[in-house]
């Protein structure tokens, strides 16, 4: 009867030895590969990644963590022996964070020259400045124009009575864009002026849902997305997205169906950056030039719908065309976000969620 | 006469081994939950209450001292007991008629209802808002909104859950013998006595079981209480993603996470006094003999009933998503799947988005075979010689353990793969192997729980006889149990399947980018902006029901053949 005992154990034995096989088959590091760790709204042609692979010979392999929070953690947590070479996607609330943890390792870019001095968040190069976006609210232009309505253009302006019940956010706490809008709107009011902007926010109507997904596709009404189906017409998101509303349509309309309102926007930066312990480091550095080289900045705006930092990159037509400058957007020092964050976004969600 | 009564001594023999037999049977499942589960769990935990190499144990009273911990730890609670309520209220009667009514249409809607468990919530959510929301189809015809309401996170709840219960219950009722019940009735008891007295003790283990999955699945929600709540209501499934990816405070995550397991430890210890005591030999008979087409009113009422519930409940969100999915540009058509067949040129889908489906698919039935495997010896050693005595405390804390990956956050495990498993020669994080893992440990629990039961109800007797008549055990597990479990197994297999193939909060952590699931593909394409995408994250989630629900008509089908081996 002991057989049966002897048989299972053998059975486990093999499980975990076939187990331990797979796994050391999993990473083949043949020194051809380099590793990019990234959010999952990396995205870039293939043909512009070829050009890369045929140039310095490295094959580029994609290693996403969930969401840029999440991502800049997990780097954090593996600090020394990363999943990958390269970590693109520190975003500008993120990057304290980034660097206190030590993830990264100096370098300095080629083509850091090119890139304007306000982008720069690091003398020491440990992190180079990629691309960078504005948060700011978007409009529905079919409802302002059937209301006879003139679109909201400032933060002041939505704590109208005009603009009563039109504007849908997202949770600070949880959301990067509504974390952004709030980031506007400490910036323009002030440590002090801040709470009774977002109470009178509150007594105008604004409703919060928890992402970008609920508010934009469910509840905003100028998203085709949506089909329209959602009634508000007032929406925190990019300046980017009246672009991404035509980016498929055919044939092109002559405006988007949304705009944006110029002086509501919060300027954030994305930051690339060599990972401390990569294995691939020269493969590494080579991947960080590539992502400052002029192919891969004039390809970003199409595929993930940010803005070059690269003065000479030109943006494509669907940009100039449909997209709308934010006008003097807000930014704020990473370390003051790092600072004060918390303490933030817990007087924040008290003051207008609670 | 001699060589009967050595056949009795060689029986007695086997079953004084029956300890060592079930240690053998344990070693594997123990060998993967302390590997995958345990280890990276404590490895997280460790690095949140050690951060610097020293223990600091302050931050547990800090955390624990926090009234808004406290005021989340209660939603936690209450809302998981008050869907858990809901879900039995209107899952039981369900159970029935899908168990003993013969119907049109039955197996497909039974198929059917277990979709919902592999929706992403991102999906459902959408759906549900569609239907409950402003604007939505109720707010339309009657002016009743239930979104940010704890109503619309209830009513969700059941919409993820029905199925469990009808599944888990009413795969036990189709078995039971309705002639105890005639007899009862016969010896003069009531329809409600009957009832109470001999059916109702019958079914009390997968009731339980079918309580505990829901009540663990509610208890540690976290997409469906973010999107349909707000940003007002969190659980502590919730408040852990938040410590842990947005804001990166270890120490409080480890904390809650503890604070978590606690709360699911002693639930189960409450499960394993309460419940499992009503665990009871029962005599089975094949399903297909206690169904028949409904009888009087009173029977065709509660058809009704429970057709309309599911009709409300399940069936009118998922519409929601089908008929959004064919709704493209130039009005009603195929745009969408088309768009999933074309190679987007860039990384978010390197190869056709459609390529998903393969990649769930295979991920999914290598989940389900490891939850099996896993599952089952699991079950057998728990079974193992229940004539003699109870099970011992060992095996109470197995099978314990085996249910605590339902009642951990996702995130917890996702992250402590990522911290545990990164050193040769477990470097997995690199490795595909890393999906099926993390979704096999939720598939797990439901082979252990749907199998129990009647693997518990065999007659410890028939074994006996098979024992004394020369039958090796594993004869005996082979000639008696697994004709009997079969039916429940492929019940458990589909749940498995199910599962894995819905896995989200693990695997968007560990899926590679190149090789999405179904889900995390969706996720991607929710995450952006655009008519296209919406319409194909649309198009998937149809797909995605299409494959679930026909992968569970075809187990039905491999049931129903073997359940004919009764």
């Amino acid at each position: 009867m002991h057989r049966y005992v002897r048989r299972a154990a053998a059975a486990s034995t093999a499980l975990a030895l076939a187990l331990l096989a797979a796994c050391g088959a999993g990473s083949g590091d043949d020194g051809k590969t380099v590793r990019l760790v990234t959010h999952d709204s990396f995205n870039v042609s293939k043909s512009v990644l070829k050009k890369f692979t045929e140039r310095t010979g490295y094959k580029v392999e994609v290693v996403s963590g969930g969401d840029a929070g999440a991502m800049v953690n997990q780097a954090a947590l593996n600090k020394g022996n990363p999943q990958g070479d390269v970590l693109f996607g520190v975003d500008t609330a993120l990057l304290s964070r980034a660097l206190d943890q030590k993830i990264f390792t100096p370098y300095r870019a080629k083509g850091l020259d090119k890139v304007p001095e306000r982008y720069r968040a690091d003398d020491r190069n440990r992190v180079t400045p990629v691309d960078s976006g504005e948060i700011c609210v978007n409009y529905d232009r079919k409802y302002f124009a059937e209301k006879d309505l003139e679109p909201p253009r400032t933060l002041d302006d939505l704590t109208k009575p005009a603009y009563r019940d039109l504007l849908v956010t997202e949770n600070a706490a949880t959301s990067s864009p509504g974390l952004g809008f709030l980031l506007a709107t400490v910036d323009e009011y002030g440590e002090d002026g801040w709470n009774s902007y977002w109470k009178k926010l509150r007594a105008n109507g604004v409703e919060v849902v928890d992402g970008w997904e609920q508010a934009y596709n469910d509840r905003f009404s100028g998203s085709r997305g949506g089909k329209g189906e959602g009634d508000r017409p007032l929406v925190v998101s990019y300046a980017s997205s009246p672009p991404v509303e035509v980016v498929d349509a055919d044939p092109k309309p002559k405006q988007a169906p949304t705009g944006v309102a110029r002086e509501t926007c919060f300027q954030q930066v994305e930051f690339a950056g060599l990972l401390d312990g990569a294995g691939n480091a020269e493969g590494g550095r080579k991947l960080l030039d590539f992502l400052l080289g002029k192919e891969f900045q004039e390809d970003m705006p199409l595929q993930m719908f940010v803005n070059p930092v690269r003065e000479d990159a030109r943006l494509p037509e669907l940009f100039t065309r449909y997209g709308e400058q934010a006008k003097d957007p807000a930014t704020m020092a990473p370390e003051r976000i790092a600072d004060n964050h918390e303490q933030w976004v817990k007087a924040w969600t008290s003051l207008v969620v609670k | 006469m001699d060589v009967t009564r050595r056949e009795v001594v060689r029986a007695k023999g086997r079953f004084a081994s029956g300890n060592l037999v079930r240690l053998g049977l344990m070693a594997v499942p123990f060998v993967f939950f302390g590997l995958f589960f345990a280890y990276p769990v404590a490895a997280i935990v460790g690095r949140g209450l050690r951060p610097e190499g020293a223990w600091a144990f302050s931050v547990l009273g800090e955390v624990l001292a926090d009234p808004a911990i406290g005021r989340v730890l209660w939603f936690t609670l209450w809302q998981a007991a008050a869907s858990t309520a809901l879900t039995l209220a209107l899952g039981v009667p369900a159970a029935y008629v899908f168990a003993r009514l013969e119907f049109p249409g039955k197996r497909l809607l039974r198929a059917v209802l277990v979709i919902p468990f592999v929706l992403p919530t991102v999906v459902a959510g959408s759906a549900f808002l569609a239907l409950l929301g402003r604007g939505g189809v109720l707010d339309g015809l009657f002016g009743v909104r239930l979104d940010t309401s704890v109503w619309a996170i209830l009513v969700a709840h059941v919409f993820f859950n029905f199925a469990v219960v009808v599944r888990t219950v009413g795969g036990l009722w189709a078995q039971l013998d309705p002639r105890q019940e005639e007899a009862a009735r016969v010896l003069g008891a009531g329809r409600a006595a009957a009832w109470r007295r001999v059916v109702l003790p019958a079914l009390a283990p997968s009731i339980g079981a079918a309580s505990l999955i829901v009540f663990l699945f509610t208890f540690t929600s976290f997409g469906i209480v973010q999107i349909l709540g707000g940003p007002r209501y969190a659980t502590l499934e919730v408040e852990i993603y938040r410590q842990t990816a947005d804001l990166f405070q270890l120490p409080t995550a480890a904390v809650l996470t503890l604070l978590q397991l606690l709360v699911v430890v002693l639930l189960l210890a409450w499960h394993a006094r309460t419940v499992r005591k009503r665990e009871s030999t029962l005599s089975l008979v094949p399903a297909e003999q206690t169904a028949h087409p409904p009888r009087g009113r009173g029977q065709w009422a509660l058809l009704w009933a429970v057709l309309g519930v599911v009709g409300v409940l399940v069936v009118a969100p998922l519409a929601v998503l089908v008929e959004r999915s064919f709704n493209g540009p130039d009005g009603y058509g195929l745009t969408f799947y088309r768009q999933l067949f074309t190679d987007t040129g860039n990384t978010t889908f390197p190869v056709p988005p459609i390529a998903a489906v393969g990649n769930s698919l295979a991920y999914a039935a290598a989940a389900t075979a490891l939850a099996l495997v896993v599952g089952s010896l699991a079950a057998t050693a728990l079974t193992v010689r229940r004539g003699a005595g109870g099970p011992g405390r060992l095996v109470r804390g197995f099978d314990a353990l085996l249910m605590l990956p339902l009642g951990t956050s996702a995130v917890t495990v996702g992250f402590g793969f990522l911290v545990a498993l990164d050193e040769p020669p477990l470097d997995l994080r690199e490795s595909w192997l890393l999906v099926p893992l993390a979704q096999a440990l939720v598939g797990v629990p439901f082979v252990v729980r749907t199998l129990l039961p009647v693997l518990r109800a065999v007659d410890v007797r028939l074994r006996e006889s098979a024992a004394v008549l020369g039958a090796s055990p594993l004869r005996v597990w082979r000639e008696v149990d697994l004709p009997m479990v079969g039916r429940s197994a492929a019940v458990a297999a589909g749940f498995a399947f199910a599962v894995s193939l819905g896995e989200f909060g693990a695997t968007v952590f560990l899926a590679r980018p190149d090789a999405p699931t179904l889900p995390v593909a969706v996720a991607r394409f929710l995450g952006r902006a655009g008519e296209a995408n919406y319409g194909q994250a649309m198009a998937l989630s149809t797909l995605l029901m299409v494959v679930c629900g026909a992968t569970l008509l075809v187990l039905e089908r491999v049931r129903t053949h073997s359940a004919g081996e009764f």
